[in-house]
């Protein structure tokens, strides 16, 4: 399992989820944070939603599941999936692993960029974990 | 003091000394004065194990049980032969009085009932997934119907006639709940209708029910109906009686999604309709939208084998409002009667069984459709169950025939208006050909008297 | 679980480490570390298969022996037969019997699993519903031949109708979820009966599982009211979302806390004043038989655990039995057929019917009657304990509850597993492991496991949710005071040992027949079948 951190180039939701926006400033990856793969333990499956679907944010737009818990995960912005981490569907354990790296979620066309100024950077978001 | 408590007067001074109150009464204290129950209940005062044994003993006796007469009663439930090893082993202490197998480390026994049950389940239906029981029959029909409305939303169902009436009954009342329309494909020729069935298909069905063999005992060309609702895009779901399912080429090859059905008659008493158990077997694609518990191997940290309970998250417990059922406490002690009794019949015995049923039901029709007054209601196929038509009432009929101690089988008339003076007759390995013979002397009698004080009411 | 304990340690804390007031069931652990139940390597009985041996012998064919494909199309018959086990009798009975072993069982062992009601199961009751007339009934025998049966259902309904407070009883539901759906189709029933369409069902945070689930199923959204710092229900929370959309709050009293609400007049009140129905889950019925009445509480829909409150075997996972009681104002719609007692014309005495004609009835959730072999059970234990036996029942079962809340409430385990809610208790309690984990570093599941060492089988473990590490016990009335006694002096011991290595803990069980098992493998790869 990996170390407790909340890398400095993300952006972070309250309900423990990140952003990572690409070159073109117009597209980014989601995933979850390491406070929330640990707080659900070992992740056995990922219901990952269909490329296509829209995220409309602060909505569930997918599932991860431990042994005993299900965790639905947070759209921290809104936007149109192009593509879905499929490694994930086989190798789940890499959420646990490398949430910010391998373990991404789904890639996203933002609709409204704008919606990042309502996220928080690591130091917020490391506050508000207390 | 119950003979099923220990408490001394003794321990109950010590107990409420070691609490900190003065009386059993202080510790219903929470309860408000105005919901304390201040009478005794109104009912009998409790009595010795003896006399209580005396009472029901004398209760049972009121009942006439299949040992009392000969009985071609099927419908749903059938009197097949019970292994006397099924009783040794479904009362060994170790199976009988545990519960679900929270505590993996000390349920390996349970569990790996659970795990060779799915295993024979999954080979009987030819589907690759079983869970580990539900209720009963008519309720797994119902969960089956709930499956495909979390699989594609759709909102109407479609039921064949041929469905058990129970279960058909079962869906309606769901069908409330889960937010479906039940419309009934009608049946041409004692089978399932499959121009009509085509007729009402559409791309907003979301289940197509039918059963096999069906009500009134034809077996059903599952691949040509259940090909016409995969057209739409449907669940295909079957409710099928285990026992035929030893000759019958299996739902699962024939393009069913999930097969379900009653156990009973895999090694489970009659009971007076239950406890049994009911089957739930799906295709790959659906094994997160099972209900129940299902049990799958792993490893221990020695690295040992050993089964859990798995894919839990599915379950009410876990995952609350968006469960794939609300199923808890299912049937697991009468699932073990199952797959012991499978395990009894064995691979060539489950195929001699039905071949045996096949050819004794076949000989049991010709003959009662030989005696005056009897037609056969259809012609199809049949393994174990068959339905005919008589020229008399069928309920007068019936009384008259258990008076000579033959029940000749069920009045389809309260199920089927259209009917009804049917009679449907159930065959089971007890049922041997002097028996047989019996019932069609005894029948045929029965109709000609009935016919005769028609005749003299007349 | 990379952390576990080599098998030399596992042999010295199997063998070793019990304290000397514990209940040693393991027996001797040989060297090497493994229990003789832990050398018997699982096979399957797939595994001890043998093409052409045999338990079962055919009749022989005593009619013509025609072809199958002369019977039945050759297109429908199965082309290669069923891949079931091919072995004889004895190694049938053996193998069940050997893997039975691997089973904790309640005849061998103390099993407070909270809210499961762990009661002895007396044997008169397996005895009489394997009499003849009840096990070898056919549920379509007509009723004029079957009125020992439909007596028997008539007088259970009376009896759990007076034990509810309520006077309709169907004892069709299969267990108490499908007892659930019964109750919250039937509110949906009444209210649409009246052209009173409604939306949401209110649930405790607290509740079982089964009740949330229930009420999806049933169409409606469920909403959830908060629990107040006494552990009942949150009033301010309940008034707030108590509206003319809501159509039931499905209740727990005593709750899944094991606390009887004390503000339950005024919850119905609530309830009630909005139109809605009041629903009882009575998986915690065994706290008050005789001494409180749902019914009297003014709940409309009560559903019974047979298989909990009164006695049914629990075959590790079932059967059971979920019958439910109901106002009058709910009796219109309930499931059918109804056993009714109708007067003989002959004067024979009454004669009992199955009553089909309810044109409001929601109709049937299953085939036939109800699990009857369970009402047998049932009604045998009404009958042997009569109103006062019930009564104690209740009143031992609570008693036993506070006796082991007191003995786990002494100095060296109340530090560490605190009682979450601390008043009188009803049949139950739940400590919370929260400072056992962050003072010994050992998690309920830890001690959990290391009671199964100890020979116990745990409570249950991390529920209710609102609870941090819960731990829900459940003793029952049909424990001794030493049983009690043991199994907190095993705490005590175990939260001792973990003072001093918590190790031991975290890598418990080491005298089962497996150890810890690897349940992420087992959900990530779903091996649910035997491969043949």
């Amino acid at each position: 399992m990996s170390e407790a951190s909340y890398p400095e180039d993300l952006l972070y939701h309250q309900e423990h989820d990140w952003v990572r926006f690409e070159a073109d400033g117009e597209t980014a990856l989601f995933g979850i944070t390491w406070y929330a793969q640990d707080a659900l333990g070992e992740v056995v499956f990922y219901d990952a939603p269909e490329v296509g679907a829209t995220l409309v944010k602060d909505e569930s737009y997918a599932e991860i599941e431990s042994v005993k818990a299900v965790s639905d995960v947070f759209a921290p912005m809104s936007g149109e999936v192009i593509e879905v981490n499929a490694s994930i569907s086989d190798e789940p354990g890499v959420i646990n692993e490398d949430p910010y790296g391998e373990g991404w979620l789904v890639k996203v066309r933002l609709t409204s960029v704008e919606e990042k100024d309502a996220l928080m950077d690591s130091a917020a978001y490391t506050t508000m974990l207390g | 003091m119950s003979s099923y408590t220990a408490a001394t007067q003794q321990d109950i001074e010590e107990m409420l000394a070691a609490i900190g109150v003065s009386s059993i009464d202080d510790l219903f204290a929470e309860i408000p004065e105005g919901v304390r129950f201040d009478r005794a209940l109104d009912l009998p005062a409790g009595k010795p194990e003896q006399e209580v044994f005396a009472e029901l003993n004398a209760l049972a006796a009121k009942n006439t049980s299949a040992d009392d007469e000969v009985s071609f009663l099927g419908a749903g439930m059938y009197d097949h032969y019970i292994p006397a090893l099924v009783d040794t082993l479904t009362s060994r202490a170790e199976f009988l009085t545990p519960y679900t197998p929270y505590q993996p480390e000390v349920s390996q026994g349970n569990l790996q009932v659970m795990f060779e049950y799915q295993t024979a389940i999954s080979e009987l239906t030819g589907l690759p997934v079983s869970n580990a029981s539900v209720y009963e029959g008519p309720s797994a029909v119902g969960a089956a119907a709930y499956l495909a409305k979390l699989a594609n939303g759709r909102k109407r169902h479609l039921v064949s006639r041929g469905v058990h009436p129970h279960s058909r009954e079962t869906l309606e009342t769901l069908a409330v709940g889960y937010g479906t329309t039940m419309e009934e494909i009608p049946l041409s020729g004692g089978i399932t209708d499959l121009a009509a069935l085509k007729e009402m298909l559409s791309d907003d069905v979301g289940a197509v029910i039918l059963q096999q063999p069906n009500f009134l005992g034809s077996v059903e060309d599952l691949a040509a109906l259940a090909a016409a609702a995969k057209e739409h895009g449907a669940v295909v779901i079957a409710s099928c009686d285990p026992i035929p399912l030893g000759i019958l080429e299996p739902p699962g090859a024939l393009g069913v999604d999930v097969a379900v059905g009653e156990g009973q008659t895999l090694g489970n008493r009659l009971d007076y309709g239950g406890p049994s158990f009911g089957f739930f077997a799906a295709s790959q694609e659906h094994i997160r939208r099972m209900p129940g518990r299902i049990a799958g191997e792993t490893r221990d940290v020695d690295g040992r084998r050993g089964w859990v309970l798995t894919l839990q998250t599915r379950e009410q417990h876990i995952r609350r409002e968006k469960a794939t059922s609300n199923i808890c406490t299912a049937q697991a002690l009468n699932a073990l009667a199952g797959v012991v009794y499978l395990g009894w019949l064995g691979k060539q015995g489950l195929v001699e069984l039905g071949e045996l049923l096949a050819r004794r039901t076949a000989y049991a029709r010709e003959a009662l459709t030989a005696i005056d007054g009897v037609t056969a209601l259809h012609s199809q196929p049949v393994v174990r169950e068959f339905a005919v038509e008589l020229d008399a009432p069928v309920e007068a009929v019936i009384a008259r025939c258990q008076e000579q101690g033959v029940n000749p089988g069920y009045a389809l008339g309260r199920d089927y208006p259209e009917f009804s003076n049917g009679l449907l007759v159930a065959i089971t390995e007890r049922r041997d050909r002097a028996q047989i013979d019996r019932l069609a002397e005894v029948l045929g009698s029965a109709i000609a008297a009935e016919r005769g004080a028609v005749e003299v009411a007349g | 679980m990379s952390d576990m304990a080599s098998a030399q340690t596992a042999a010295q804390h199997a063998a070793g480490e019990l304290g000397e007031d514990t209940v040693q069931v393991t027996g001797s652990v040989p060297s090497g570390g493994e229990t003789p139940q832990q050398r018997d390597a699982a096979k399957t009985i797939y595994e001890k298969s043998k093409a052409g041996r045999r338990a079962f012998m055919v009749p022989a064919t005593d009619v013509p022996d025609t072809p199958l494909d002369q019977l039945i199309p050759g297109a429908l018959l199965r082309k290669d037969p069923a891949k079931l086990p091919e072995v004889a009798e004895p190694e049938l009975v053996r193998h069940y019997t050997r893997i039975s072993k691997r089973n904790f069982d309640l005849d061998s062992g103390f099993y407070p699993l909270g809210s499961c009601t762990m009661k002895h199961n007396p044997r008169l009751h397996e005895r009489v519903a394997a009499l003849p007339g009840n096990s070898r009934l056919h549920p379509l025998q007509s009723d004029s031949h079957a009125q020992g049966a439909l007596e028997l259902m008539y007088n259970l309904q009376h009896a759990l109708g007076e034990i509810a407070g309520l006077p309709h009883v169907s004892l069709q539901p299969s267990a108490g979820s499908h007892g659930e759906l019964a109750g919250v189709l039937l509110t949906k029933a009444y209210h649409e009966d009246r052209g009173d369409q409604r939306t949401k069902v209110l649930t405790p945070d607290t509740a079982h599982g089964t009740n949330p689930a229930t009420v999806t199923m049933c169409g409606y959204e469920v909403v959830k009211v908060g629990t107040n710092p006494d552990g009942g229900v949150d009033l301010e929370d309940l008034r707030a979302k108590a509206d003319d959309q809501v159509a039931c709050l499905m209740l727990t009293n005593p709750n899944t806390l094991g606390l009887f609400d004390p503000n339950i007049e005024e919850i119905a009140k609530i309830v009630h004043d909005v139109g809605a129905t009041l629903y009882y889950d009575g998986a915690n019925l065994n706290a008050v038989m005789g001494k409180s009445r749902p019914g009297d509480m003014g709940f409309d829909i009560v559903h019974f655990n047979l298989h909990k409150s009164f006695t049914q075997p629990h075959g590790g996972g079932g059967p059971g039995a979920g019958p439910i009681a109901v106002s009058e104002r709910i009796e219109p719609f309930i499931t059918r057929p109804q056993v009714v007692m109708a007067e003989s014309s002959n004067g024979d005495g009454p004669r009992f019917e199955l009553d089909y004609d309810r044109p409001k009835s929601i109709g049937r959730l299953r085939g036939f009657q109800g699990n009857y072999g369970v009402f047998v059970r049932s009604y045998a234990y009404i009958r042997s304990l009569g109103a006062e036996g019930l009564k104690e029942a209740s009143e031992l079962a609570v008693l036993n509850a506070n006796y082991l809340l007191a003995r786990l409430k002494e100095a060296g385990v109340a530090e560490y597993l605190p009682v979450a809610f601390d008043r009188i208790c009803m049949h139950e309690f739940v400590l919370s492991g929260a400072p056992m984990k962050k003072d010994l570093g050992i998690r309920t599941l830890d001690l959990a496991k290391r009671l199964l060492d100890h020979g116990y089988h745990p409570p249950t473990v991390y529920f209710p949710l609102l609870v941090e590490e819960a731990l829900l016990v459940e003793p029952t009335e049909t424990e001794t005071k030493e049983t009690l006694d043991a199994f907190a002096d095993a705490v005590a011991d175990i939260l001792r040992e973990a003072k001093a290595d918590p190790t031991i803990a975290q890598s418990a069980p080491y005298s089962t027949p497996v150890r810890r098992l690897d349940e992420a493998a087992a959900a990530k790869n779903p091996v649910v079948r035997q491969p043949l």
